[in-house]
């Protein structure tokens, strides 16, 4: 579990994140939603470290992350994964030894076992064997999203972070990394966080939403209590499109 | 103040970079890399230019030693002395300091803008290290034998347009190359060479270390490292010379 307490972050005096507090259960796909520069990057660089916060208490199953010394974020580190909004694949690696790469670096397996555990890997996340010797520029966007996925539970991490997991991809196979997502999260009880303002993901996969507006949290709730909602930032945001509109509509009819 | 907080994140940056790897075998995979990269590549176009470098000092100094109270073997002398103390190691280096400035800066640059530096570190890697030291142990440990070579083949392209041209003979040439030589001058050179060496990989590295933004802004990187590179190149030069041939 991570607990995010009074967060404050500010840039150049911009204070983009204002007393954010949320807690993100373990084994659930937690998901941070809101508008293009509302914050939600920014909040998820903060809980990842990336960004050093202000002010307030980021907590991984206790361990307070603005307190940690750098070896120590370090440690906590090999314990989470991270899929990447452009994939950030290595280029120069293949996708299997982009797969095998943290196992390389962190773990004390033999070449065997690391080539076994990189081929599980991929092929949990649905990869055909003929992809695994080519180069991240070689395959698809939707089959780079699923290496990156692939890379990020290599080592079991305790903690999953996905930004924006379906920028760029067609609606099929967004469908198709959401529920891996999802499958992978409860299959291995993972802390899952997700940044994303793809209305079909969250309708899909949204088992915990933090909804943020303006770098404070508005909102905290799931996929089912979203459409009865009376909070008129949340539902300018989720019910922009006439087919969410509709789909309330029946909702509330039915 | 611009200059300071440069420098400071600049020294900053190598205090990452110069610490043991976390792992010596991905340092051993990543080194041969870069010797091939950043070195072997590098040979024809420092083969290139030092062959037609030999062919233009050979030619100038002919013409403009032709007073015939200079000894024959003049025309030599100053070709092998021009080559070994400045062309084949800051010209070349200048000349290093825009391809292989501009490839580290573009590639670690790249790299940071499509947020795979970001996924080491999520990964708890040292990116700096782990990306930035190969780079700069290989270019330091090329860079004499780029010199050599670069030596030998300028003063075989001064040799080559000599007889072709038929304004030297080969024995005026081979007695200016050997006289009243000074073995110091080579490792004058080499020394040098290697200190301008870490400057280019270590500020292209910076540089591109630092890149945000886009494709433009890895760009800007690249020139900013080949500029600055070649600036600092003059500038140590200045000082190496002060200090070792005075």
């Amino acid at each position: 579990m991570i607990e995010v307490k009074n967060v404050d972050k500010s840039f150049d005096g911009n204070h983009v994140l204002k007393d954010v507090s949320a807690t993100f259960e373990t084994g659930i796909t937690n998901m941070i939603i809101g508008q293009s520069g509302s914050g939600k990057t920014v909040l998820m660089k903060s809980i990842i470290g990336l960004h050093r916060i202000d002010h307030g208490e980021i907590k991984y199953d206790g361990r307070n992350l603005p307190d940690m010394h750098m070896s120590e974020i370090r440690i906590l580190r090999k314990e989470v994964g991270m899929l990447f909004q452009g994939s950030a694949l290595f280029d120069s690696l293949s996708v299997l030894e982009n797969v095998m790469y943290p196992l390389e670096m962190f773990s004390s397996s033999t070449k065997e076992e690391m080539t076994e555990r990189a081929r599980f890997c991929l092929s949990h996340v649905n990869l055909e064997e003929k992809a695994f010797h080519l180069a991240p520029s070689e395959i698809s966007g939707g089959m780079q999203k699923r290496v990156a996925i692939a890379r990020a539970i290599a080592l079991q991490p305790k903690y999953l972070f996905c930004d924006e997991p379906n920028s760029g991809l067609d609606p099929k196979t967004s469908l198709i990394i959401d529920r891996l997502i999802y499958e992978i999260t409860h299959e291995f009880n993972i802390t899952t966080i997700i940044n994303s303002h793809d209305m079909n993901s969250v309708m899909e996969i949204g088992e915990n939403i933090i909804f943020i507006n303006n770098g404070q949290k508005a909102w905290q709730g799931n996929k089912n209590e979203i459409f009865h909602v009376n909070n008129q930032k949340l539902n300018d945001f989720v019910f922009a499109s006439n087919l969410y509109k509709k789909v309330r509509e029946s909702n509330q009819q039915s | 103040m611009s200059l300071i907080s440069t420098t400071g994140k600049y020294f900053l940056l190598m205090e990452r970079v110069f610490v043991l790897p976390d792992r010596w075998k991905m340092f051993f995979r990543q080194f041969p890399k870069e010797l091939e990269k950043l070195g072997l590549q590098s040979l024809p176009i420092v083969a290139i230019i030092s062959i037609f470098i030999g062919f233009i000092m050979t030619m100038q100094t002919k013409l403009n030693t032709s007073n015939p109270l200079l000894p024959v073997y003049t025309t030599g002398l100053v070709t092998r002395d021009t080559l070994l103390l400045e062309f084949s190691s800051t010209i070349l280096c200048l000349i290093l300091a825009g391809k292989v400035g501009s490839n580290i800066a573009s590639e670690i640059g790249t790299m940071r803008i499509t947020e795979q530096i970001d996924a080491l570190e999520i990964m708890g890697v040292n990116s700096a290290n782990y990306l930035i030291l190969p780079k700069i142990v290989a270019f330091v440990v090329m860079m004499p034998f780029l010199v050599i070579f670069s030596m030998g083949l300028g003063l075989v392209g001064g040799y080559f347009v000599g007889i072709l041209t038929s304004i030297l003979t080969t024995g005026n040439y081979l007695i200016g190359i050997q006289y009243a030589f000074v073995p110091y001058y080579i490792f004058y050179s080499l020394l040098k060479s290697m200190i301008f060496a870490f400057l280019i990989s270590s500020i292209a590295a910076y540089y591109g270390y630092y890149a945000y933004g886009g494709a433009l802004d890895v760009g800007k990187a690249s020139t900013n490292a080949v500029v600055n590179g070649s600036i600092l190149i003059l500038f140590f030069n200045i000082l190496i010379t002060k200090l070792m041939l005075n």
